[in-house]
């Protein structure tokens, strides 16, 4: 954060901030409350994306829900590995799995809902910047109209 | 980027101006990135069923048709409000 803290150059003694030190921090400030703001939108919107309503279904949509892993669970047996992408991969290898092992249904569970929201912020990330995008070529558009 | 020492208040006024016009570029760029997480924020409601793998075509199209039809839906509304204005029938 380059600007705070740097001294002000004055002229004598009236002291004034030069233009650049002042450029910066408004930078700083805009990029700031921008970036605040992306993170409350991705995160409301991931939120509903990744924890859907108990009793939903775990298929393809990935959403994390408490009552499927129960099944996953009992249907994988002792052995269960969740594959989405090559970067975050949740193994989980027991000897023997019982239906209430809390721990690992936890450990499951934590690992499915990190990875739905690390793919949901990707997501959100391209979606903001197509749509940025297509608003700076319709301005133009508007633009050159007038 | 000193100032010039000198207390000249034209120098000051020019500086002060610039600094204005700055700050109003800065403004500008702010609005157009707030404008942009509205429209994101609308339209991911509209074009994302569910969190893929990948941001297909489709998807694409469907966010910037989004972002087009909102641009326009805003358009109507104010050109007709405004109309509606003038016409004298809002009392």
């Amino acid at each position: 954060m380059d600007g705070f803290g740097s001294d002000f150059s004055s002229g004598a003694g009236s002291g004034k901030m030069d233009t650049g030190t002042i450029m910066e921090q408004v930078k700083v400030q805009i990029a700031v409350a921008n970036a605040q703001e992306l993170l409350q939108r991705m995160t409301d919107k991931c939120f509903k994306k990744c924890i859907g309503k108990p009793g939903g279904t775990l298929d393809n949509s990935e959403q994390v829900t408490v009552m499927p892993v129960y099944f996953i669970c009992r249907l994988m047996g002792w052995y269960m590995k969740c594959n989405f992408k090559p970067q975050i991969r949740c193994t989980f290898e027991h000897a023997n799995v019982m239906l209430w092992d809390w721990v690992m249904l936890t450990d499951i569970f934590v690992c499915l809902l990190q990875k739905c929201i690390a793919m949901c912020m990707d997501r959100y990330m391209d979606a903001w910047n197509t749509v940025s995008r297509a608003y700076n070529s319709r301005l133009q558009r508007e633009r050159a109209r007038i | 980027m000193a100032f010039d020492q000198s207390s000249a208040s034209a120098s000051e006024n020019a500086e002060a101006s610039e600094l204005q016009m700055m700050i109003a570029v800065e403004q500008q760029k702010a609005q157009f990135e707030a404008q942009v997480h509205t429209f994101t924020d609308v339209c991911w409601d509209k074009c994302m069923d569910k969190p893929s793998s990948k941001l297909n075509s489709r998807t694409d199209t469907c966010l910037a048709s989004c972002v087009e039809r909102f641009i326009d839906t805003t358009l109507t509304i104010t050109n007709r409000f405004t109309h509606m204005v003038q016409k004298g029938g809002m009392h």
